[in-house]
Parts: structure tokens; sequence; C-alpha cells
């Protein structure tokens, strides 16, 4: 007998991009800033309905630049915060998450990527990675980056994505894309449970204590230097405790795909119909993308004959892969840039790996 | 001689440093007035007693070191982009007083669109701008306030309305927005003048107490750079008066009162 059924959380049916907005408001955020952009206008939207039902403040900025800063300065006054975005949107914050990883200020930006370069179009795409893995803006900055591949991770990864900012003092990225956010399923609005840590560091005012300043400008002598190397400890320490990732029927696998977010998804599919036809195929899936899960892919690879790296763009996670593995000769890349690939495309990437006659 | 106290008989305190302001050596460059300027916000906040609650917003540009001379809660903002900062703030703590402090190019050049829509919205802020037609810390270049002949580094020809338009007048501009409570324009070339200056930042801060909240101040200031200006200090006083007041009148271009709003 066991009362799990009676304490489960009911489920509901929900928008990847509605999860993102219930995440949020569970883990206590209560300021959003955002500029309407395609796909992800559900997002300010829903933002707008709920905040000041809850206590909260929505406001629409009269662009990203201002969005970022106006998120730089909620965040500064130890206040939770977030926007959502897309494509051009994101690349016009750019000056502003640098400035928020060198004043090691913690906001969450959801990126509902859309295809580039330029205005591009409205499809799905997963051709931001560089931009969200790689950079924030200029100078040695990196943002944590978590990719969700189901509904229940937009809300899930919404909420830990709240927790590292705070813990870590670093803008984290949701990289979604259009068919994560607009995609509907069942998921379950699991409690939200962490305990928000004290900022001693936040500005208020300086009402019975010494004043403080948040800035990223270090004039002295070896202060920027000395800055520069403080943020690589931050980001080492990163890269050792927040991998996260997904082994997905890795069990007896001699092919491997290595894929994230909605390309993941699709797969699971595939790794599916694969399996019923006697092709051992599994999947290593990062969650985290930085932290990339390196040494996690090293060694799936080590044990399988091929690999098949699948993303929504021309190649950008595969640098990655082929960085954690001596074994470029196993890798295929396939890319499907601006278009999700269907189950039977993947499946055909599969076969192609093994050696099986189409 | 001193009484049972141990205090001085014959001598009166009549003026001392602002708690606001630290005791520090500026490193401004003679002649300037980025040291008065600071004087008489930090005077105003001691006086508003508000040196507890509020947190002021530094600026790229020489004056950016603003939390090494002020004992306040400060934050500093990407080049023209402290309107959107300060209104981050100011939702998330209603009841603080915020302010920024901007130069002409970092206000009326790359952060325009933030000045004008936190303007329109009326953000409950204070905005000092000091405006010295040019670009200070990064070595004199042409301003959106650049006097039309004026040569700057970056106008070595003097400025041409024909290709570099003319100078813009922000506290007139903004005074035709809504949104904006308190708009006027002073100067600190001489006590006089720092005397109306004062009265005008105080104005300003009391626009977002509690019980006000009428909307966005702003008090542009015309200042002095005589570094980049190539004047001698007393001759960059001169101009300020002279050719600088003829093209920015000073004066009170808005000023809203408690009644507009009952």
């Amino acid at each position: 007998m066991t009362t799990s059924a009676a304490c489960a959380v009911k489920r509901i049916l929900a928008k990847g991009n509605e999860a993102v907005c219930h995440g949020a408001i569970a883990a206590g955020c209560r300021f959003y800033y955002g500029y309407p952009i395609t796909p992800q206008n559900d997002i300010p939207e829903y933002m707008a309905a709920q905040m000041p039902k809850i206590g909260g403040s929505f406001l629409q900025a009269e662009s990203e630049v201002a969005t970022i800063n106006m998120m730089l300065g909620t965040a500064s006054t130890g206040t939770r915060v977030m926007t959502s975005s897309s494509g051009p949107g994101i690349s016009l914050m750019q000056e502003g998450l640098s400035f928020m990883v060198g004043s090691q200020l913690p906001a969450v930006i959801v990126n509902i990527a859309r295809s580039g370069p330029g205005l591009g179009g409205i499809a799905p795409s997963q051709g931001d990675y560089f931009q969200a893995t790689k950079v924030a803006g200029h100078g040695d900055a990196h943002l944590i980056c978590l990719a969700p591949h189901s509904v229940q991770e937009m809300y899930s990864l919404t909420m830990l994505a709240f927790d590292l900012a705070d813990k870590y003092r670093n803008p984290v990225m949701i990289l979604g894309d259009a068919i994560i956010g607009q995609m509907k399923e069942p998921y379950e609005p699991t409690p939200y449970t962490s305990v928000v840590p004290e900022k001693p560091w936040a500005l208020t005012g300086a009402a019975g204590r010494a004043a403080r300043s948040v800035k990223s400008m270090f004039l002295k002598e070896g202060e920027i230097e000395a800055h520069n190397w403080k943020l690589l400890e931050k980001f080492r320490k990163i890269r050792e405790e927040e991998v996260r990732f997904e082994r997905y029927m890795i069990e007896g696998a001699k092919f491997l795909i290595v894929a994230f977010g909605t390309v993941a998804r699709v797969a699971k599919t595939s790794i599916q119909w694969a399996r019923s036809e006697g092709i051992p195929v599994g999947m290593l899936r990062p969650i985290s993308l930085f932290p990339f899960p390196e040494e996690q892919v090293r060694e799936a690879i080590e044990g399988v004959e091929k690999v098949l790296v699948a993303e929504m763009n021309t190649g950008q996670m595969v640098e990655d892969v082929q960085k954690s593995t001596p074994h470029h000769d196993k890798i295929r890349f396939f890319g499907k840039p601006c278009a999700m690939p269907t189950p039977d495309e993947i499946l055909a990437q599969i076969r192609l790996i093994a050696g099986v006659k189409q | 001689m001193k009484n049972a106290a141990g205090k001085d008989m014959f001598s009166k305190l009549v003026y001392e440093r602002p708690k606001t302001l630290l005791d520090r050596r500026l490193h401004y460059c003679p002649g300037c007035h980025h040291g008065t300027i600071h004087k008489i916000i930090a005077e105003t906040i001691d006086e508003l007693g508000q040196r507890e609650n509020t947190v002021g917003i530094a600026p790229v540009g020489c004056a950016v070191l603003l939390y090494d001379y002020m004992d306040l809660d400060i934050l500093e903002a990407p080049h023209g982009r402290a309107p959107a900062l300060a209104t981050g703030i100011r939702r998330a703590l209603p009841d603080r007083v915020v302010f920024t402090y901007q130069g002409d190019g970092d206000l009326a050049s790359i952060g325009m669109s933030e000045i004008i829509h936190a303007a329109n919205r009326g953000e409950n802020i204070t905005v000092v701008f000091v405006n010295n037609t040019t670009y200070g810390m990064t070595g004199g270049q042409m301003a959106p306030t650049t006097m039309l002949g004026q040569k700057t580094t970056t106008s070595p020809y003097g400025r041409d309305f024909r290709t570099e338009g003319y100078p813009i007048r922000m506290a007139e501009l903004l005074a035709g927005l809504e949104g904006v409570a308190y708009s006027a324009r002073v100067t600190v070339s001489s006590p006089a003048h720092i005397r109306k200056a004062k009265e005008a930042v105080r104005k300003g801060f009391e626009m977002q107490l509690k019980g006000m909240r009428m909307g966005l101040s702003i008090i542009e200031i015309l200042s002095t750079c005589p570094t980049n200006w190539g004047m001698k200090p007393l001759d960059a006083q001169k101009r300020v008066l002279g050719e600088m007041a003829d093209y920015f009148p000073l004066g009170v271009f808005k000023e809203k009162k408690q009644a507009d709003f009952e």
C-alpha cells in the first residue's frame, strides 16, 4: 500500500512557454521585463496577466537593451528577475549580460530560439548554441545554460535556473526553441522547495551598514586581472558541480546519439524505432550546455562504434563533442537548420551509422 | 578657551562636509564641476535625511567613481542605460530614493532611448544631467550637445550643422513629456548659481519622496571641461555663463504641483 498516488501533484496541460512562467512564479520571481518578439510572446503575455495578481511587477520595456538593464537594476537589489526573448532580442542583450557577469548579478534569461542569422525567421532553431554557451557579450564571460526537452523540464529547469543564478551570482539562460515553447503536453508542477540564499551584496540603501557598490569596472593595478581569475574560479566550480545530462537507452549501445532540447526529444522516438529493428543505439543528452558534460560524452563515446550528433543548425554543439573525445573518426554530424527533424529522418541517420541498408 | 564640557567657547560650526560625501581626494581636473555637483547632491540627500534610503547610479564617464566619493549604495551602469537600471531598482524597492548621474554623451546620445522612455513612463527617479558639451573621459569627442563651431577631437574643423546637426536641448525636450515632474537647467559657475542649482537638485529629489511621486525629474547642469576645451578654469566658467547659457537657457521648464494630481 502506498500513499504516493494521493500525494502526487496533479498533472496539468500546458505549453512550454506557460510552464516557464509557472516555474518562475513558483520560484518566487515577481519581476519580469520584456519586449515582444516571436515565438516567445506567450511568456510576456502570461506574466502581464499574472504579475499584478500576485504582487509582482510586469513592465514592457522599450527595447531588449532596456530590458536587460532594467533586470540589472532589479537584480542589484537582490530580487529575482526574469526575461524572455529570441534571436535578435538576445543579441541586443549581450552588453547587459556581460555587465551582469562582471558585476556578479543573478538573473534568468529565457531564449525561445528562432532561426537566424539576422531577422531569419520564426521557425525553431538551435543556431544560438554558440552564443548561449561560449559568450555573454564581451570579455571572459559565460552564462550557465540549461536546455529543456519537455514541458516538464521547461518548468523544473526554470526553477533550477533561479537557484543556480543565486548560488553563483551569474545570469542563467534557458535555451529552448519555437517547438519546445509552443508544444503542449501534460506535466507535474512539483512544489518549489529550495531555500533562497541571503544576499549580503544587494543594494537596498545603506541603512545601518556600510555602503555597497555593484560594479564591473576595476581600474587599480592588477584588480581586473584578479577579478577575471576569480570569475574563472567560479566557472571552474560550475563545470565541476553543475553538469547535468540524461543517459537514454544507453545499455549495450553500439551506436550513440548526442543531441539536446527538441532534437533529443525527437531522437528518443527514433531510438525506440531503431531498437525495435535491432539496432543497439542510445543517447547521451546534455541538459546543461554550459557546463557541457564533457566527461560523460567522452566516456559514452569510448564504448560505441559510431556517434551521431544531431542539431537544428549547421553544426555547433558537435564542436564540443569533438573537443570531448579523441575519436573524431567515430562522429557523424546531422544538421537541419531552421526546421525540426522528424523521427524518420533521425532513424535514417541511425541506420546510416549502423551500416543498415535502407 | 574651552568651557567645562571641553567645547571651544569662541568657535561656532558654520560648515562641514556633508555625511553623504566621503572624505576622499577627488580625481577631477582643476576647474571641473563634478566636485561641486557631487557636493550639492550629497548636501541635498543629507538635508532630506535620505542617506540610508538612497541608491545612486554611477555613469560611464569621468564620474564613474561616484561610489568612491559618496557614502551610498551605488550601482554602476553601462553607458547610457542608467534610467533603465533606475527603473529596475525603483520598481523592486518603491520606497527608496533613486538617482542617476549622467553626462551628455551618456544621456543625450547612446542613452537617448532609455531617458525618453523612463521620462515618458514617469518613473519616480531623479536624473542629474551634467552637460559639458563633450565626452570628457574618452578624450573630448563631439557630443550631441557640442556647440556649433566647437572644435572637438572628432569635429576638428568645428561642429557643422550641415553634417552633424544641432546641439540638443534636453531639459526642454523632456519637459514636453507628460511623465516628467520637474525639468530645469542650472549651472554652478558662480556662488549664486550654485545656490540656485542646489534648489533645483532639492526640488528634483523631493519630487520622488513619499507623498509626491509625481514622475521623473531632470536637472541639467551646464558644466565645464577645461581640459578638453583647452581652456583655463576661469575662461571655462565664462564660457558656461556666456556662449553656453545663451544657447542652453537657464531656468525651470516644468514643475508639477501636488495639486495637479488631486
